[in-house]
């Protein structure tokens, strides 16, 4: 399933794929392309996602992260929990 | 007055092992975890994000700086609410005028001189520790700090100011969210617990502690093991000198020293006064509202605020009025007392009032000379002050300089007060600050007023530097048959010729003089003709004293041209340490030996070479031999470099067949050498590849007819033409293997270089094992610049290794025509001792400088290689697996 983010309202999205996650399949791609920065509500939200994957053996990845954001996930410890593709 | 038990400011903090309960654990965690991320966040932000914020939070700081220092008073019962609120101003207003337009995000600065950048990388999460002393505005200011930096805090209050402190933390907060700041960017123990310090001080995701506060707070921080900025105590001594400005000085210290109650650590302790300003001082502090205790009074005062056991303050007196102190320790004073002065004899534990008092309490010291009030003031330096503050009142500039050299002070406040002044901003020009870094001395990693770019791990981005170049020559050269004659245009009054007997009896020096005009007074010097020695040089420069020299001609080969070289050095410079100019370099440019640049002699150095071969007259270089320590001594420098050079091929007509060929080779491998050196250039790419050409051409014309006029011009050419090549791009690993094993087996420089050669050239062109260190290179380019040679002299070859290939096989057809035997073995030294020599002579070879400049760094097992492959000559040598296992 591939999901596109809009930066604009990027914490009910991310909110809604955490949820998606309980009832779909076993892989998740997750649309960075359109998103330049993350707050920390969004960082609490990766990290529910990244939970609710490795409870269900689900594999999220997540596509076109820009570096910052990247970044952003390194020093929280998250980018080793996702796969990223560009 | 407050207790000794609710005022720990100095009480030592020790590290707890202890790790707090879980529930605290959990709450701990909470924190870290909230300042992990929003640091992470923060990392997204632009410039002009984080400075919209910081303007909020300074306004927002600004609008509750009374509030804010009401709460501390009422919090700490410490200080002065008024001296607070203006603690909190400079916190704000002062902190942001510092870093409004301060770069803190992405470049910061930039060199472009010096190819730099400097980029700001944010620290991450920031435990801070708050001293109760200066609680909030040392909240307001790490916050300004932070957020211009875009960490994250976690403060912690001391346990008597955490009201006062999470309010200012709040407000801050509030402000910066509310500008877009990331959540939890800043959070604030509820409670302060050494347990909970401790934690956090060692906690994997807290990157850096900010610990202002006392010396236990200030160890806690650095024994964690992590990054600390560890800032703490002082105990400022004052020097009022004799010329000071009296009245202007008094009113400083008072205002200092009663700033806030004395809490401000840079504040002064110890006055020392000079005798002559003594008693018109402390009248003048009495008048201005000072009590200046007697000796009942001041022991009193000893005994009543200083802890005998533990010779520090007592906390019950820190940040209190002095007539509160004096009411509570029983001393009648005036009600309007601002400060109690106290005489003492003294610095020490004999003396307890010598030490830091962070209220208005000042010790005074009557000095009866500059040397013993500077020495008073270091040991109140050393009194529990070291790297912090120190200040002076003088208008002698020198005595502030001494003073300044002497006290070991991060801060050195020059005619202003001292607390005031070292926050920095308001009397003079030291960065604002509310954290003062003391050093080594106080245990601290930094001097400096700690402000933003502590803050900030700030990353270099350093680009690949051209280095400037140079090409260095003689003023003039002059060649072709009789080019002597332009000898003739230099006026000299006194000319010393240098020479060797040979040259003299062949009637060289005759023609030589015949060009040196009639009223010039001529000596001819004769030398031994063999590298000089010092005493040869010494003799020489007798000489040149004895004649009141002003010009040398310099008339032979290498040996008496370099003779003359160091002559001339000698003569103009006679302190030279011939020793100390040999000393090895890399870098021309920063040589830590330089060539004296103060002359009492100076003469002109004209060089006249009757070789064609080392082009010594136009080289800076110079080789002395020691026979007493059997060594050469190989100076260089562009100084010694002739002024004149005369390339003249009349004297070398009648060069024996050998010497030409000696010569010639010598002439081809500096060429070869210096067009692929690291060091090569256009400019001297241009000279080597000429001289090549020139001695391909021409060598073995002059080399088969002697008397072939042209043959022989153009190899005089082609030795000077290379020379200014290597002059400036150097030799290579040819030259040290030839330096080594010529030296060892006698054999001549040129049929040493000769024997080596080819194995050289097919060594620099294959890949490295090692590729040496080269700025000036754009990769690895000496297989190419040997094809270039190749096909500048039309070898032929479809691609660059048939052509360096060829290049080496007209190398050996031309040692060939010249005679030169094409194995050391050929020179009838047996194997079993050229076996046992080459251990010494790779050791020799790998000391020789030449090398330094080769395009390949040569390992000491390649050199063995290298010189077994010149042992045995065209064919391919097995290196001898004893020496080879001794390099291994």
């Amino acid at each position: 399933m591939l999901i596109t983010l809009d930066e604009k309202q990027l914490v009910p999205d991310l909110q809604e794929m955490c949820q998606k996650l309980d009832t779909s399949g076993t892989e998740l791609v997750v649309d960075f392309s359109a998103v330049r920065r993350i707050d920390s509500n969004a960082v609490r939200v990766i990290e529910e996602l990244a939970q609710k994957a490795e409870n269900k053996a689900a594999k999220v990845v997540l596509r076109g992260v820009d570096v910052d954001i990247y970044k952003v996930l390194k020093l929280v410890k998250l980018a080793s929990r996702f796969s990223f593709v560009a | 007055m407050v207790t000794s038990e609710s005022v720990q400011v100095r009480v030592q903090i020790p590290l707890a092992t202890e790790n707090p309960s879980e529930e605290r654990t959990a709450y701990l965690e909470g924190l870290v975890r909230q300042a992990r991320v929003a640091a992470a966040v923060f990392t997204q932000f632009t410039q002009e994000d984080v400075d919209r914020i910081v303007k909020s939070m300074v306004l927002a700081g600004l609008g509750q700086a009374q509030n804010l220092a009401r709460l501390a008073v009422e919090e700490t019962r410490l200080g002065v609410m008024e001296d607070k609120v203006i603690k909190n101003m400079v916190a704000t207003e002062f902190a942001y005028n510092y870093v409004k337009d301060k770069r803190t995000v992405g470049i910061i600065r930039e060199y472009p001189e010096r190819n730099l950048v400097e980029l700001a990388e944010p620290i991450g999460v920031i435990f801070s520790l708050i001293p109760i002393t200066n609680p909030t505005s040392t909240v307001l200011f790490k916050c300004v700090m932070a957020i211009k930096t875009r960490n994250a805090v976690i403060f912690s209050p001391h346990p008597k100011a955490g009201r006062c402190g999470a309010e200012a933390v709040k407000i801050m907060y509030e402000a910066a969210i509310k500008h877009g700041a990331p959540e939890g960017v800043f959070t604030c123990l509820e409670s302060h617990n050494l347990q909970e310090n401790a934690y956090l001080m060692r906690h994997k995701d807290v990157a850096l502690i900010d610990a202002t506060g006392g010396p236990g707070a200030v160890k806690a921080a650095y024994s964690s093991g992590k990054p600390a900025l560890g800032v703490g105590p002082g105990n400022t001594p004052v020097y009022l000198e004799k010329t000071a400005d009296l009245k202007t000085a008094i009113v400083d210290i008072i205002i200092s020293k009663t700033f806030d109650n004395g809490t401000i650590c840079a504040s002064e302790q110890t006055v020392v006064i000079d005798d002559e300003l003594y008693d018109r001082a402390l009248e003048t502090f009495a008048h201005l509202g000072a009590h200046i205790c007697n000796e009942n009074e001041t022991k009193l005062l000893a005994r009543t605020l200083i802890d005998a056991r533990t010779g520090c303050m007592q906390p019950m007196a820190i940040g209190q009025k002095a007539t509160d102190i004096a009411r509570f320790i029983g001393l009648s004073v005036e009600p309007n007392t601002k400060l109690l002065i106290a005489p003492i004899q003294g610095v020490g534990p004999e003396h307890p009032l010598s030490v830091e008092k962070l209220f208005p309490v000042l010790a005074v010291y009557r000095a009866r000379s500059v040397d013993e009030a500077l020495k008073v003031c270091v040991d109140v330096n050393h009194c529990g002050g070291l790297g912090h503050t120190a200040v002076i009142f003088s208008r002698d500039d020198d005595v502030i300089r001494k003073f300044g050299a002497t006290m070991n002070a991060g801060r050195i406040i020059v005619n202003s007060p001292g607390s005031i002044g070292a926050l920095g901003g308001v009397y003079n020009d030291l960065v604002p600050t509310f954290a003062f870094g003391c050093g080594t001395g106080g245990g601290n990693s930094t001097t400096d007023n700690v402000n933003i770019y502590h803050y900030l791990n700030i990353k270099r981005l350093a680009r690949r530097t051209q280095n400037h170049m140079w090409f260095r020559i003689p003023n003039q050269i002059y060649f072709n048959m009789n080019a002597v004659e332009n000898v003739r245009q230099f006026p000299s009054r006194s000319t010393v010729v240098i020479t060797n007997a040979a040259l003299e009896r062949a009637g060289h020096v005759d023609v030589v003089r015949r060009s040196i005009p009639p009223q010039t007074h001529v000596h001819v010097s004769v030398i031994p003709d063999a590298e000089p020695e010092l005493k040869v040089v010494l003799q020489g420069v007798q000489d040149l004293n004895f004649y009141k020299a002003d010009q040398i001609i310099a008339l032979g080969g290498g040996s008496v041209i370099d003779a003359a070289k160091i002559m001339k050095l000698k003569y103009e410079s006679p302190d030279a340490d011939m020793e100390e100019l040999a000393t090895p370099f890399l870098d021309l440019r920063k040589r830590v030996v330089q060539y004296p640049t103060e002359k009492i002699n100076r003469a002109q150095l004209i060089a006249i070479s009757t070789t064609s071969g080392t082009g010594s007259e136009v080289t800076p270089f110079a080789v002395l031999t020691d026979n007493e320590h059997a060594r050469k001594v190989t100076l260089a420098d562009y100084s010694l470099t002739p002024d004149v050079a005369i390339v003249d091929p009349q004297f070398v007509m009648t060069m024996p067949k050998n010497l030409t060929a000696d010569t010639g080779i010598d002439c081809l491998t500096h060429a070869l050498e210096a067009g692929v050196s690291n060091y090569a250039s256009p400019y001297t790419d241009a000279n080597a590849m000429q001289a090549i050409r020139l001695v391909f051409k021409y060598l073995p014309m002059a080399y088969e007819n002697p008397s072939d006029e042209v043959a022989r011009s153009m190899m005089h050419n082609a030795a000077c033409i290379a020379a200014l090549a290597f002059s400036n791009a150097s030799v290579g690993v040819n030259h040290a293997l030839a330096h080594a094993f010529g030296a060892r087996f006698h054999v001549a420089h040129g049929r040493a270089n000769a024997l080596m050669l080819p194995h050289v050239i097919a060594y620099n062109a294959a890949v490295p094992t090692k590729f040496m260190p080269s700025p000036y290179q754009q990769g690895y380019v000496a297989h190419k610049k040997y094809a270039t040679v190749a096909d500048l002299l039309g070898f032929g070859g479809q691609n660059v290794e048939e052509k360096v290939g060829n290049l080496i096989a007209a190398t050996e057809q031309l040692l060939n025509r010249l005679g030169f035997p094409r194995s050391i073995a050929e020179l009838g030294i047996s194997k079993q001792e050229f076996e046992r020599a080459v251990p010494e002579l790779v050791k020799t070879a790998f000391d020789d400088p030449s090398w330094r400049s080769n395009p390949r760094m040569p390992l000491m097992g390649e050199l063995v290689e290298l010189f077994w492959k010149a042992y045995e000559g065209r064919k391919p040598a097995n290196v001898s697996p004893t020496t080879q296992q001794q390099y291994a």
